[in-house]
C-alpha cells in the first residue's frame, strides 16, 4: 500500500461551527466594514443600471456594485478567466480570510474546503461567448468558457487560489442556495474538516441575465429607487434583483479558539423545507424550515432577537412569510428586518450577506432597518423600519427563499 | 444511537443507446457504444463531430405537452428517469410524510441546450448586445437557475423537505447522491430521490470543448471514437442523460420488505486546488477521496471487487486516474478489474456519475462487469485490468465507483452489498 496522506475520517460529531471571518461585496459597500456603516444609516444601493443602457427594458433598477476594480484586486492572469462574480467571490474570500487571521498555506491543505451557492453562474461571461459563436463562429469562442461560466467556478477557483484540498461542494436552490452552503459547510466541519470557506456571490446584470430576471417576472419597473421594493409595505409590488453577496469563514470552533481568533458566532440551526406544487392548495412549508431551524439550534422562539426576511417584495410571498413567522413567534412578536431594501435581491448571494451582517448585528448590538417601507398592519409584523435600533441581539434567525418553492433557515447565536 | 445506513431501492437510467435501466444494461453488458455523428444540429463547424446522443420522445415517455414546453431536456430525462426509479422502488410516495422526503439533483450545466437556443433568438442570431427580452419564453428563468430541475423533480413526487440541485461539474452525479446520503444519515430525511441530469449536446457546448481540445477530433469512427485507457484515445465524446435513485434509510427499507440493490456505504470528495481543467498526473486527491470513503464504508483495499472508472478517454485524465488506484489500492490495483462505461455512452458531464453508479448497482445485481469497448491497444502507462472490449461474469459485492472533474473536484464512491456482515 502505497503512502496515504494522513487526515483522519472523524466520526459524525455536533462539532460546533463558529464564523471568523467576513468578506463582503454588495451594492452598498465593498467590505465589511463599508458595508456595515452604509447599512447602519440605512443608505441605499438601489439604482438606474449603469452597466448597459436599460431604456428599453420595462424594468430598469437594480443594486449594483459600484467602485470595483478588479486590478486592484487579483493578479493579471486570472482576470481574463473569470466573470465578474467570481472576481467579486475571490476579492470577497481574500478579505474574509484576512479577517479570520487565517494563512491557507499554514494549514493542512485537506483540513480546509470551499462550499459556495450559485444560481445562475458566470452569465455576463457566458453572454459574451454566446455572442461570438452566434455572430461569428464557433472558433472565437473563449477557451476559459468551459470553465468561467458554470454553477461550480467560484468553489473551483477559490480552492485553487488558496491551495484547499479538502470537502468541497456546490449547491444551486436559487436565493435559498446561501443557506444551504452554509448548512453544508458545516455539515462538513461535522466530517472532520477544520475549516470552510462558504457563503455566496452571485451577480448577472447583463442585458441576458436581465432579460432572464425579467422573463421571471415581478420586478418592480419604477424609476424611483425610493419606491421600487417595499417588501411588506402595503404598496408592495415588485422586487430589485442586484449584485453581490459575502463570502465567510466557517471554522470548527475548537479549531479557532485553539489558533486564537475572534469569532462571530455560531452556526446554531438549520432547516430546509419545499412547497407543495403551486396550486395544490396544501401549506406552504416555510414555517416547517424555521422550526426545523430553531429545534436544530435548540432555541425556543421566545430567545430570537431578531429575524433577517427573506422579503419577497410582492404581496402574496410576503403575506405568506409573515404568516409563517407570526405561527412561530406571535402577532409583532420579534423584530424584522430587511436590509435587502437597500441592496435589492442578490440571488445566492442574498442570504449569506444577510447572515453576515445578523453577525454583525450582534458584534455591535444594533439591529438595521428596513427602508422606505411603511408595514402593512395587516401583516403584524415589528418591521424594523426608521433608524437603527440599538439593542442586544444575542440569538438572530435569517430566512431565505427560492423560487419555485425552496425554503431555507438558519439560526445564528452570538459567541458564548 | 445506531448509525443510519443508506439503501438504493429504486433506480431509473434515461442513457444513450435506450430508454430505461434494461437498455442500458444490455447496451454495456454487450459492450456495444452509443456513440454517433452529432444529428441534433449541424455541427459541421466544430472540430469534434461526434456524440452520444439519446432517441427521447418525452411525450412517448408519458411527458405532457405542457412539461415539455416547461422543461429543457435535462429535466425532462430527469422526470422520465424518477418514474422508473419510483415504480422500482415499489414504495408509495403519497403514503409518506412529505416533508421527510427531499430531492438532490446533480447538473454540470444546468439548462445549456435552452439557453443556447433562447439566447440565439433574443441576441437575434448574435446580433444583438441588448437582446430582446420580447422574444423570450416565460420560462427563460427556470433555464437561467437551474434549481428548477429539483424542483420539478420534488413536484413529480411531492417531496417538501430539503431539496437543492448539486452542481460540482463532472462530479456532480456523485456529489448529489453523496449529498443525499449524508442527509439521510444525519436525520434531515428519510428518503431521498437522488441522481442527476445533463443534456449539454449543444453548439456552445461543443464550441467550449472544442476550444481546449477536450472532445475527439475521430469524427471518421464515431461508433470507436471513445477510447478510454487506450493509447490511440485523443480527448472524451460528449454524452447526455440522466440517472435517479430511490435512497431510504436501510432499516426501513428492510422493514418495508424492499429488494435493496445497494447500500451506499462510502462517500468522499476532495480538491485537487491545481489548475480548473489540468491534473497533476500523481492522482494524490483522488487517492485521498478513495481512502476516505473505503474508510468510511470500512473496506479494506483488497475487497473491493470492481471499480468505476471515470476513464473519460483524455490523455491526462486516465494517466491520472491509474496513478490514483494505484496509490490508493496498492496491488490490488493490478488485481481488481476497472472499467469505463465512457467508452459505450460517452460523458454527460454532471449526470455521468449516477449514471456509473446505476451501472456499479447493475454490475452487483448481475454479477456481471461492464467492459471497456474500443480498448484495443493498452498505453503503458495506463497498466491496469481495464476489462477491454468484453463484459466478464465476475462475483461483484462491492464497487467502487470515482469521478473527476474541473474544478479540481475528485470524488469517490463505494456500493456494497447490505447484507454482507449477515453472511458467514
Amino acid at each position: 500500500m502505497t503512502h496515504a496522506p494522513s487526515t483522519t475520517v472523524a466520526e459524525p460529531s455536533t462539532a460546533t461551527a463558529v464564523v471568523t471571518g467576513l468578506g463582503i461585496a454588495a451594492p452598498t459597500g465593498l467590505g465589511a466594514d463599508a458595508y456595515w456603516a452604509a447599512t447602519r444609516a440605512g443608505q441605499t444601493g438601489i439604482a438606474r443600471i449603469e452597466r448597459f443602457d436599460p431604456d428599453g427594458y420595462p424594468a430598469r433598477l437594480a443594486g449594483q456594485v459600484g467602485g470595483f476594480d478588479v486590478t486592484e484586486h487579483l493578479p493579471n492572469r486570472l482576470i481574463p478567466q473569470t466573470d465578474r462574480m467570481t472576481q467579486l467571490a475571490l476579492t470577497a474570500a481574500d478579505w474574509a480570510l484576512g479577517d479570520a487571521g487565517v494563512d491557507p498555506a499554514e494549514l493542512a491543505p485537506f483540513a480546509m474546503g470551499v462550499v459556495t451557492a450559485s444560481s445562475a453562474g458566470g452569465f455576463e461571461f457566458g453572454q459574451r461567448e454566446l455572442s461570438r459563436l452566434w455572430s461569428r463562429g464557433s472558433q472565437h469562442v473563449s477557451a476559459y468558457q468551459s470553465f468561467a461560466w458554470f454553477y461550480a467556478v467560484n468553489s473551483g477557483q477559490i480552492s485553487i487560489r488558496h491551495g484547499m484540498k479538502g470537502p468541497s461542494g456546490v449547491v444551486v436552490s436559487d436565493q435559498a442556495g446561501g443557506l444551504d452552503a452554509l448548512a453544508h459547510a458545516r455539515r462538513q466541519l461535522r466530517r472532520g474538516t477544520r475549516l470552510v470557506v462558504s457563503g455566496s456571490v452571485d451577480a448577472s446584470i447583463c442585458p441576458w441575465g436581465w432579460v432572464a430576471y425579467l422573463a421571471g417576472g415581478g420586478l418592480a419597473t419604477d424609476d424611483d429607487p425610493r419606491r421600487a421594493y417595499l417588501p411588506f409595505d402595503a404598496d408592495a409590488h415588485g422586487y430589485v434583483p442586484g449584485e453581490g453577496g459575502a463570502i465567510l469563514i466557517v471554522e470548527d470552533a475548537a479549531h479557532a479558539r485553539d489558533r486564537g481568533a475572534s469569532v462571530y458566532g455560531e452556526v446554531a440551526g438549520y432547516g430546509a423545507s419545499f412547497d407543495p406544487r403551486p396550486g395544490s392548495g396544501r401549506e406552504p412549508a416555510l414555517r416547517a424550515a424555521i422550526e426545523a431551524a430553531l429545534a436544530d439550534a435548540g432555541t425556543a422562539p421566545a430567545e430570537v432577537d431578531v429575524v433577517f426576511a427573506d422579503a419577497a417584495g410582492d404581496p402574496e410571498h410576503d403575506a405568506a412569510e409573515a404568516t409563517a413567522l407570526v405561527e412561530v413567534f406571535g402577532p409583532g412578536g420579534v423584530p424584522v428586518t430587511a436590509p435587502k431594501s437597500m441592496t435589492g435581491r442578490l440571488n445566492s448571494g442574498a442570504a449569506p450577506l444577510d447572515v453576515a451582517t445578523a453577525l454583525l448585528a450582534m458584534r455591535d448590538g444594533v439591529i438595521p432597518p428596513t427602508i422606505n417601507v411603511r408595514p402593512d398592519p395587516a401583516h403584524r409584523l415589528d418591521l424594523a423600519v426608521g433608524a437603527a435600533r440599538e439593542t442586544p441581539v444575542r440569538t438572530a434567525l435569517v430566512v431565505a427563499r427560492g423560487r419555485g418553492g425552496f425554503n431555507s433557515a438558519l439560526v445564528l447565536r452570538a459567541p458564548r | 444511537m445506531s448509525a443510519r445506513r443508506v439503501a438504493v431501492t429504486g433506480l431509473g437510467v434515461l442513457a444513450p443507446g435506450g430508454v430505461g435501466r434494461k437498455a442500458f444494461w444490455s447496451l454495456l453488458s454487450e459492450g456495444r457504444t452509443a456513440t454517433r455523428g452529432i444529428t441534433f444540429f449541424d455541427a459541421g463547424q466544430f472540430r469534434s463531430r461526434v456524440a452520444a446522443e439519446i432517441d427521447f420522445d418525452p411525450t412517448e415517455c408519458g411527458l405532457g405537452a405542457q412539461e415539455v414546453r416547461r422543461m429543457d431536456r435535462a429535466a425532462q430525462l430527469a422526470v422520465v428517469a424518477v418514474r422508473e426509479a419510483v415504480a422500482a422502488s415499489g414504495l408509495e410516495f403519497s403514503e409518506l410524510p412529505a416533508h421527510r422526503v427531499g430531492v438532490t439533483v446533480g447538473s454540470a450545466v444546468g439548462a445549456t441546450m435552452s439557453l443556447d437556443e433562447e439566447y440565439r433568438v433574443v441576441s437575434d442570431g448574435g446580433r444583438l448586445d441588448l437582446v430582446d427580452h420580447r422574444y423570450a419564453v416565460p420560462h427563460l428563468y427556470d433555464y437561467f437557475v437551474p434549481s428548477s430541475f429539483a424542483a420539478e423533480v420534488a413536484w413529480s413526487v411531492g417531496a417538501q423537505g430539503p431539496c437543492a440541485v448539486v452542481s460540482t461539474g463532472c462530479t456532480s452525479g456523485l456529489d448529489a447522491v453523496g449529498h443525499a446520503v449524508e442527509l439521510i444519515r444525519e436525520g434531515s430525511a428519510d428518503v431521498m430521490v437522488a441522481g442527476a441530469t445533463d443534456a449539454p449536446i449543444s453548439p456552445i457546448t461543443l464550441a467550449c470543448f472544442d476550444a481546449i481540445k477536450a472532445t475527439t477530433p475521430r469524427n471518421d469512427d464515431a461508433e470507436h471514437a471513445s477510447r478510454p485507457f487506450d493509447a490511440t484515445r485523443n480527448g472524451f465524446v460528449l454524452g447526455e442523460g440522466s440517472a435517479m435513485f430511490v435512497l431510504e434509510e436501510l432499516g426501513a427499507a428492510r422493514r418495508r420488505g424492499a429488494h435493496v440493490y445497494a447500500e451506499i456505504s462510502g462517500y468522499a470528495s476532495r480538491c485537487n486546488a491545481f489548475h480548473m481543467t489540468g491534473l497533476r498526473p500523481d492522482g494524490l486527491e483522488m487517492a485521498e477521496a478513495i481512502r476516505v470513503a473505503l474508510d468510511e464504508a470500512r473496506v479494506a483495499p483488497a475487497d473491493v471487487d470492481y471499480v468505476n472508472a471515470h476513464g473519460s478517454g483524455t490523455k491526462q485524465n486516465d494517466r491520472h486516474e491509474t496513478a490514483a488506484f494505484k496509490r490508493s489500492l496498492g496491488e490490488h490495483a493490478y488485481r481488481t478489474p476497472i472499467s469505463s462505461i465512457k467508452s459505450m455512452v460517452g460523458h454527460s458531464l454532471g449526470a455521468i456519475g449516477s449514471i456509473e453508479i446505476a451501472a456499479s448497482v447493475l454490475a452487483m445485481e448481475h454479477h456481471v462487469v461492464p467492459p471497456t469497448a474500443n480498448l484495443h491497444e493498452p498505453d503503458p502507462q495506463c497498466d491496469l485490468d481495464y476489462v477491454p472490449l468484453t463484459a466478464r461474469d465476475h462475483r461483484t459485492d462491492t464497487v467502487l465507483t470515482v469521478g473527476s472533474g474541473f474544478g479540481g473536484f475528485q470524488t469517490a464512491m463505494v456500493l456494497s452489498r447490505p447484507d454482507r456482515e449477515d453472511r458467514p
